[in-house]
């Protein structure tokens, strides 16, 4: 009898043990169809790149930015206009503390912004303004790679850097793995914080992260990212395909210098700056 | 045998209520946290980890530190360590108990801690810390309980339990190892950035486990009757001297390499730490006085043991101070100066200091004192049934 109770109990504990294990199991070896998509992308990029440290060979759509700063020196006014925009599509809460602010776009000064560019001798044009940053969307995002939940990932389809705010537990190692402070956590109830609330985009609750997210919402309607539009009368922010030569922004990289924020890390990021 | 635990002196009652007290406060705080939410603590948008995961970080440590009592008497079959084996198995049941408790304390949305086991990240190291941790705390589990018995009922544990006593000893390594990861391979955080991190956290880990064991083991000599003899507690004393001096040595090669290389990112953590980071014009040093005292108690611990080593004294109340000495430094070292340290200069280079909140350290409080209470009731248990195997024979 005493026999038989052990045998059950072996048998019992070896089942639950198998059954609590099982969603782990059928997730790591069934992917989803974006998934393989997305080991596709990596084989390409696994290929050698044409130049030691260059970027490999691009494949698919990868949004980028370029930000030409000259045209938005000494008008710290359409900065805020750009900011302001961003705020309101994306009811983003206004929290007057630091500690638990929340930004997807802002301005910095230069020194801030490309901290491992020289500000030894920095242009009087670069002490004086202040420069607009934002999430990168990495090619190689740390972010993505830190998330435990995958509730920050990748759109194949786009090359952005987007967040599933259902999904993310609130851990803060993306926060952590960021390099360019991009991320914010809602440490409070966002909601009573925003002035007037767009019903076409989500408000967050507390206890997840956010960030800019290239307006993919926007994008999906045929408009532009909400930045781009808000300083559309001087032009000063590109938006297209970085994959794509014919594209405009492929165009004016081709012609101007640009420089990348921290791009000695390896992120790859897909925002470029004329400064 | 959860039995034994049942009964004791007014003392033990009085130290459990002691603690019970502690964790009804935490409770509180953290019904606070859960309900407000986070920005009740000193975390913010740019020191985005705070105390509990420095506790966090710390514990996982002492949890492996118990892999030093483990180790001599399985695999070197060393039988002095014979009778305390047990403690350092059970005190790691305790240390990653809270170090689970803090991780829940410390996410933004606990209810969907789920969703780690749900949606697998395997390149998260997260994923693999979750993983590595659960594992171990099984593995003590299993092994102290089956030990224990087979103590109890006086017969040989059975041989199967070795298999899994010789796989914790790789888990014990892996799960710092692991926590070491979570920091070192995170692009743009320098004083993280450095693969000295994991052999640091393990020698600083095989110091403060195997100290607080033998402060338990003075305690329990004290009130419970226990004495885990003078050949163990010496031995282990070396041990900590060793993994201590380690520990230091490896500090020592991260100011080496901040300051001749001369790269502020290597040097800007280090100094604030310790000489206090001057930033347009201020001078942020709020954790410059812990970490000399983590330097002074270290080194005086280890002037301390070895005074008795090479005078061969040997004195109970010196050994449970310098084992203080050297558990409270290390803690300073890891459960705070690490954490903070990393994050005082934030990606934009600015530069922001923490400070925990009352409603945190409350938490903080409450979570250790809730790790004392399991400690106190497995050692009771252990002791207990020594005392009952003695009395038969």
């Amino acid at each position: 009898m005493d026999k038989q109770r052990r045998k059950f109990l072996k048998i019992a504990g070896v089942t639950v043990l198998a059954g609590m294990s099982a969603p782990v199991v059928v997730n790591l070896t069934a992917a989803p169809p974006a998934l393989a998509s997305a080991g596709k992308g990596q084989a390409t990029t696994s290929v050698p790149a044409a130049a030691h440290g260059g970027e490999a060979a691009p494949k698919g759509v990868r949004l980028g930015m370029l930000i030409d700063m000259r045209k938005l020196y000494g008008r710290p006014e359409l900065l805020e206009k750009v900011m302001a925009v961003c705020n309101k599509v994306h009811n983003i809460p206004k929290i007057d503390n630091k500690k638990s602010e929340i930004k997807w776009i802002w301005k910095t000064p230069y020194a801030n912004a490309f901290i491992d560019q020289s500000t030894n001798h920095s242009s009087k044009i670069a002490r004086e303004n202040d420069f607009l940053v934002l999430c990168n969307h990495c090619n190689q995002p740390p972010c993505v790679r830190v998330c435990p939940t995958k509730a920050t990932f990748v759109d194949t389809k786009t090359g952005i850097v987007a967040m599933d705010y259902h999904r993310c537990i609130g851990c803060r190692f993306c926060m952590m793995g960021c390099p360019y402070g991009a991320r914010s956590f809602n440490w409070m109830d966002p909601q009573p914080f925003i002035k007037e609330l767009n019903p076409n985009f989500p408000a967050r609750m507390r206890g997840v992260v956010e960030k800019c997210n290239f307006c993919g919402e926007r994008l999906a309607l045929g408009k532009e990212p909400a930045c781009v539009e808000a300083v559309k009368e001087v032009g000063a922010i590109v938006f297209g395909d970085l994959n794509d030569p014919q594209s405009e922004i492929c165009r004016i990289l081709d012609k101007e210098h640009t420089i990348q924020r921290s791009a000695a890390l390896g992120t790859q990021p897909s925002v470029f700056y004329i400064v | 045998m959860i039995e034994k635990a049942l009964k004791g002196n007014s003392n033990y009652w009085m130290w459990l209520a002691f603690l019970s007290a502690f964790i009804a406060v935490g409770g509180i705080c953290y019904l606070r946290q859960f309900l407000y939410g986070m920005h009740l603590t000193g975390m913010g948008r740019d020191l985005s980890w705070g105390l509990y995961i420095s506790q966090f970080t710390f514990l996982v440590g002492v949890a492996a530190g118990g892999l030093m009592l483990v180790l001599p008497y399985y695999i070197h079959n060393y039988k002095a360590f014979g009778r305390i084996t047990i403690l350092g198995e059970f005190l790691a049941i305790a240390s990653i108990v809270m170090c689970l408790m803090f991780i829940m304390a410390d996410i933004g949305q606990p209810l969907r801690g789920l969703n780690m086991i749900l949606h697998p990240t395997p390149n998260s190291m997260l994923f693999w810390d979750m993983v590595v941790l659960l594992g171990y705390l099984g593995l003590n589990i299993i092994c102290g309980w089956v030990i224990l018995t087979a103590e109890r009922k006086q017969v040989k544990p059975p041989k199967w339990v070795y298999f899994f006593v010789y796989l914790s000893l790789p888990f014990a390594v892996s799960i710092h190892t692991v926590t070491a990861m979570l920091y070192c391979g995170l692009p743009g955080r320098h004083f993280w950035l450095s693969a000295i991190t994991a052999p640091r956290f393990l020698a600083s880990a095989f110091a403060a486990g195997p100290a607080l064991i033998v402060i338990a083991c003075l305690v329990m000599k004290r009130i419970a009757n226990f004495d885990a003899g003078t050949e163990a507690i010496k031995k282990l004393t070396t041990i900590i001297m060793y993994a201590a001096i380690i520990n230091a040595f490896f500090v020592g090669l991260e100011f080496f390499v901040g300051w001749y290389s001369n790269i502020p990112g290597h040097k800007h953590s280090l100094e604030y730490l310790f000489f206090g980071l001057e930033h347009h014009g201020h001078v942020y040093n709020n954790l410059v006085p812990f970490m000399w005292t983590s330097v002074f108690l270290c080194f005086g611990g280890l002037a301390l043991f070895g005074y008795m080593k090479i005078k061969d004294v040997f004195n109970d109340v010196w050994v449970g101070v310098g084992c203080l000495m050297i558990f409270f430094a290390l803690w300073l070292d890891k459960g705070l100066g690490f954490v903070m340290g990393g994050l005082v200069v934030n990606p934009l280079n600015e530069v922001v200091e923490y400070y925990p909140t009352a409603n945190e350290i409350g938490i903080t409080l409450g979570i250790w004192a809730t790790g004392f209470l399991i400690v106190t009731i497995l050692y009771k248990i252990a002791v207990k049934v020594e005392h009952e195997v003695e009395g038969h024979q």
